[in-house]
């Protein structure tokens, strides 16, 4: 039991504690240090099984690392230590709180050795990290939260669904890869799924996450979605439907995030969309392909929690989120827009950037792998990346369209953590072998070949000369819109849809929306009032209806039992 | 040798202090006399348990030295013994919590009678468990009834009265539908024994009267378990009555009664007949299907947490006729290990929001905004009290619905584990609704402070969430008896 005490969730999770207790320089202390003890107990820990509990009929094994869990618990602390940082001084308690607690639980996952342990650790995340949505304290986060937690508790259902059906039929609890061959295996990945923002269920991502404070998005972009690549990557490496899901998720997020007028949204469209590319490594499954899933997890944290840094300082000063109110913002915030530029490069795969070192893993595994048609698209859709992020982002919040807005540079601590990702960033993509050391499988490969940059600079290249031909030919009109998208399907019961649905909504969509949320609440008046305090079903009963009751179910009793004999 | 004489002292001496205490009625006399007498039924039932386990044999006592089947039989087998040990271990625990709020929740002058039928109830529902002949179990299952009644009355709201009330008459439709049912059985058979029943009864199954005498008796006692659409009694006599009663009621009252229906269905009509050829199983599967949705919908909706509570038993009490339907040797398991933990994770629940509502002064939703900040102990028990209802791993809650999921799939049900599944979502909702208003909302302006409930009614309750954690890990005693218990049922079956 003692070798729990070096579980280098411990330490995040005791500082979470902390906090709730300590104020000033204490707290940042606490907030800075446990990420960085959690960093040492993370290279502390050996390989294999550490802790051993007898659960049921079972053994638990709560505290297991290899390779692949000791990468991603690298980058999650470095993430902790990052996103406190750049939280240091944000005010609501309970978020950071919440936050850290969250993060302690994504370690939690990533060091689980069995099915159950994930599955309770997989819950706690969310929760906890529905309670960083809540805390932004909004009506629209509070109503974005509890969609978020009812998304995510559905797919632990499924989840838990899926363990009790591979458990009953294996008689084994032990989380080791599997093909989605059985029914429960199938269910099993469908609630992993879930979490990565996979379809039909991507919604959550970019209807969830902007709601949150500046801090809290850095926060949720890191460790939902990529515990769920991690749980793939060891679960179902080689499952080759997560091929065409992650294909989808890549344009999915792709072709939402270029119509999205709100700068925190389509970051959380560009979540997807990058995520789309890990599943699709995992779905070729080979050596490299999955290296090259873990690689881009690792460097997407990075460099998507820059872009959210960079964006919600913009949010932080300007307390705006629109690319429409946005524009020639790096008059006054030179450097947020020069870290957010690189953020962009990265996540387009800029040749020398932490992106390109870990993407150019995934393409050679589907080119090697003979997935010619997976080449192309992944190709597609680095280009698509780079005129959504690379471009469109920078453009109309720090160039572009003059807003006259002088915002001045965010507090010192946000740019800190800024600036120590944009040289990550940068740092991964020019060392590329040393971080490759990271990886669960060694292979001998090296991105930074001529072949590989000038293939890459001409896809960004034409990508970027679209965007600026089509910019100036035929404008860029972003409009407040909003994209149609599954989640309405789910939304409805929520009925604060029709309010959503302010603009650029024609009548015929107005009266399908109408006759759905008539339905809804026509549902949910059925329930209560079959339910509800005065329902059939509920209310304080007469006697004689009790007594009827009696009467009726002997009748069945009666009436079965001897039409039966 | 002493251990023999158990069984008798085991429900004798509560009788025998009931009286004690209805003559001595000063209050803290009385919950001594109470209290010593509960705690030793529970190390006689313990000790008992132990015994049986040991040795493989079940104990026999025969009332004034009667032989059965003339004579009255106590009999503790496995399964007895373990619902024993739950009955008096829940009256003791209830005993220590419930002394504060008594003083509260009850009038002076009557808190001796308090006491009385306290002791009353508790031997009457022991005599249900301990009793191996069908009409003294209606006995017991009056004296516990009629001391329920007053003990639902004795508290200061003045709803209680019709909630006894009703109960009262539902309890006694209940009561004799059971006892018209061993009627039956009497006329064909001539024996009350239970196991002389069962050997008798085997060749004349088929008959009209055995069929009829077995309608009567599954229907008298789902009244009594509450089971889906009979359940409609129980939210008002928990929500009305005392905490300490509501504790007490909701942790072993309707448990017993299920334990009196399995006996009857597994081991006097048995497995071979009453479950393989009635359609018993099919209707007590859908009824405990819809028992699990109806409740948790109406919990849902309730405003008062007592009844939130209440309705949310409904819905577990599904769970637990639903490892009887499962008929199967794991989800018979999960039902015997759910009539424990649920005793468990309830009642530590019920105690809970009766140091609310002491606090407080009401259990309505409403008033509990910010309760959180004011009580942090009390609604930290609550959130583990609450993972423990949802199924979380590591509480009892998952041991019981694991089993009850296991044994769904190996009938090959698939659509009832996604069923059970999803019904956890309802839980999160009802119980999630109370967490956000005592955490995340504010104590209005002008509330009197708040301070958390008196150290033993938290400790108390404190102990039971503890213990939904720790048997969360530890199966051996829950599982462990529940599955020999299960041979025993089986067993007799065959």
């Amino acid at each position: 039991m003692s070798s729990l005490l070096f579980h280098p969730a411990l330490p995040i999770l005791i500082g979470a504690f902390l906090i709730l207790k300590l104020s000033g320089t204490a707290r940042s202390i606490v907030l800075l240090g446990a990420p960085l003890v959690s960093f040492a107990f993370i290279w502390m820990t050996a390989d294999g099984v550490i802790l051993a509990i007898p659960y049921m009929e079972w053994t638990l094994e709560p505290f297991k690392a290899d390779k692949l869990s000791r990468l991603f618990a690298t980058v999650f602390a470095i993430m902790a230590f990052a996103g406190n940082l750049y939280a240091l001084k944000q005010e609501k308690v309970l978020e950071l709180f919440a936050a850290n607690v969250y993060i302690a639980f994504s370690l939690g996952v990533v060091f689980a050795g069995d099915l159950i342990t994930v599955f309770v650790f997989w819950e706690m995340m969310a929760l906890a990290s529905s309670t960083v949505i809540f805390s932004a304290g909004t009506a629209t986060a509070r109503a974005a939260g509890m969609r978020y937690m009812m998304v995510h508790l559905l797919g632990g259902v499924v989840l838990m669904a899926g363990i009790a059906g591979e458990v009953s039929a294996t008689g084994s609890i032990a989380f080791t890869s599997m093909l989605p061959d059985t029914l429960p295996r199938a269910l099993i990945l469908a609630g992993f799924l879930l979490n990565t923002g996979a379809p039909p269920f991507s919604a959550w991502v970019p209807d969830s996450y902007p709601e949150a404070s500046y801090s809290g998005m850095v926060f949720l972009s890191a460790f939902t979605t990529k515990t769920a690549v991690y749980v793939l990557a060891r679960g179902f490496p080689g499952a080759e439907i997560l091929i065409f899901i992650g294909l989808s998720m890549i344009f999915y997020g792709i072709i939402y995030g270029l119509c999205e007028n709100n700068a925190r949204k389509m970051l959380g469209y560009s979540i997807v969309n990058q995520v789309g590319f890990m599943v699709t490594a995992i779905g070729i499954g080979s050596a490299l392909a999955i290296n090259g899933a873990v690689a881009h997890a690792f460097a997407h944290i990075i460099y998507k929690a820059l872009l959210i840094m960079a964006t919600g300082s913009v949010f932080y000063v300007t307390g705006k989120r629109k690319f429409t109110e946005y524009g020639g913002l790096f008059r006054t915030m030179p450097l947020t827009a020069i870290c957010c530029i690189i953020g962009g490069l990265s996540i387009s795969a800029f040749p020398f950037t932490s992106g390109f070192v870990a993407k150019a893993m995934t393409s050679e595994a589907a080119y090697v792998g003979q997935y010619y048609w997976v080449w192309y698209l992944l190709a597609a859709g680095t280009a698509g990346v780079f005129l959504d992020v690379g471009i469109k982002l920078q453009y109309f919040v720090f160039f572009g369209k003059d807003s006259g807005l002088r915002p001045p540079e965010p507090p010192l601590h946000m740019r800190t953590a800024t600036v120590f990702f944009a040289v990550l960033c940068v740092g991964i993509g020019l060392v590329p072998q040393q971080f490759y050391q990271l990886l669960p499988y060694s292979l001998d490969y090296e991105p930074n070949t001529p072949d590989h940059i000038v293939t890459q600079f001409q896809i960004l290249l034409f990508s970027g000369a679209a965007f600026f031909l089509f910019l100036k030919y035929y404008g860029w009109h972003l409009v407040e819109s909003l994209t149609l998208d599954l989640d309405w399907l789910y939304r409805v019961w929520g009925r604060k849809l029709a309010v959503t649905f302010t603009e650029n909504s024609g009548s015929a969509r107005d009266s399908i929306i109408d006759d759905l949320s008539k339905g809804a609440s026509a549902t949910i008046d059925g329930i209560h009032h079959r339910h509800g305090p005065d329902g059939i079903l509920a209310r304080t009963m007469p006697t004689g209806r009790m007594v009827f009751w009696a009467i009726v179910m002997l009748a069945i009793y009666l009436l079965v039992d001897f039409a039966f004999m | 040798m002493l251990i023999d004489q158990f069984p008798a002292i085991v429900v004798g001496v509560p009788l025998v202090a009931a009286a004690l205490c209805a003559i001595v009625r000063n209050e803290t006399a009385c919950w001594l006399i109470a209290l010593a007498v509960a705690f030793l039924s529970f190390v006689g039932s313990a000790t008992m348990l132990g015994q049986i386990q040991e040795y493989g044999v079940a104990l026999s006592y025969e009332m004034g030295g009667w032989a059965p089947p003339a004579g009255i039989e106590l009999r503790v087998d496995l399964l007895s013994g373990y619902l024993l040990v739950l009955v008096s271990l829940i009256a003791t625990a209830v005993l220590i919590y419930g002394r504060q709020s008594v003083r509260v929740e009850i009038k002076e002058s009557i808190r001796g009678w308090y006491y009385t039928m306290y002791l009353l109830c508790m031997c009457g529902l022991l005599g249900i468990v301990i009793t191996g002949d069908a009409f003294n179990a209606f006995v017991f299952m009056e004296i516990s009834s009629l001391s329920m009644y007053t003990l639902i009355a004795l508290g200061k709201d003045r709803r209680a009265l019709a909630a006894a009330y009703q109960y009262l008459i539902m309890g006694t439709i209940g009561a004799t539908m059971y006892v018209i049912g061993v009627g039956l059985l009497f006329t064909i058979t001539g024996t009350l024994n239970l196991v002389d029943m069962a050997d008798r009864l085997a060749p004349l199954l088929d008959t009209p009267a055995a069929i009829a005498g077995m309608a009567f008796v599954v229907v008298g006692l789902s009244l009594k378990i509450a089971l889906f659409p009979l359940h409609l009694w129980l939210p008002n006599a928990y929500a009305f009555a005392p905490s300490a009663v509501t504790a007490f009621l909701a942790a072993t009252a309707t448990k017993v009664s299920i334990y009196l229906l399995m006996r009857f269905i597994y081991s006097v009509f048995g497995f071979g007949f009453a479950i393989e050829q009635t359609p018993i199983p099919e209707v007590v599967m859908v009824l405990s299907i819809a028992a699990i949705f109806a409740g948790s919908f109406s919990a849902i909706f309730q405003e008062n947490i007592k009844r939130m509570l209440a309705y949310s038993s409904v819905a577990q009490i599904g769970y637990i006729t639903l490892g009887i339907a499962l008929a199967n040797a794991t989800g018979l398991t999960g039902s015997l290990v759910h009539i424990f933990n649920h005793a468990v994770m309830k009642g530590a629940l019920f105690m809970l929001v009766g140091g609310i509502a002491l606090q407080i002064g009401t259990v309505r939703l409403s008033d509990m905004a910010g309760v959180g900040k004011a009580m942090p102990l009390t609604m930290f028990g609550f959130v583990l009290g609450g993972f423990s209802m949802l199924g979380v791993p590591g509480t009892v809650g998952f041991v019981s619905k694991w089993y009850l999921a296991i044994g769904a799939l190996e009938n090959g049900w698939w659509w009832v584990v996604a069923l059970l599944m999803l019904s956890s979502l309802l839980v999160l909702a009802y119980m999630g609704r109370v967490i956000e208003v005592a955490f995340f909302r504010e104590r209005p302006e002008g509330a009197p402070p708040i301070s958390e409930a008196p150290k033993s009614m938290l400790m108390t309750a404190w102990v039971f969430i503890l213990a939904c954690i720790y048997l969360g890990f530890d199966t051996s005693f829950t599982v462990g008896v529940a599955q020999q218990a299960v041979d025993v049922l089986m067993g007799g079956a065959q």
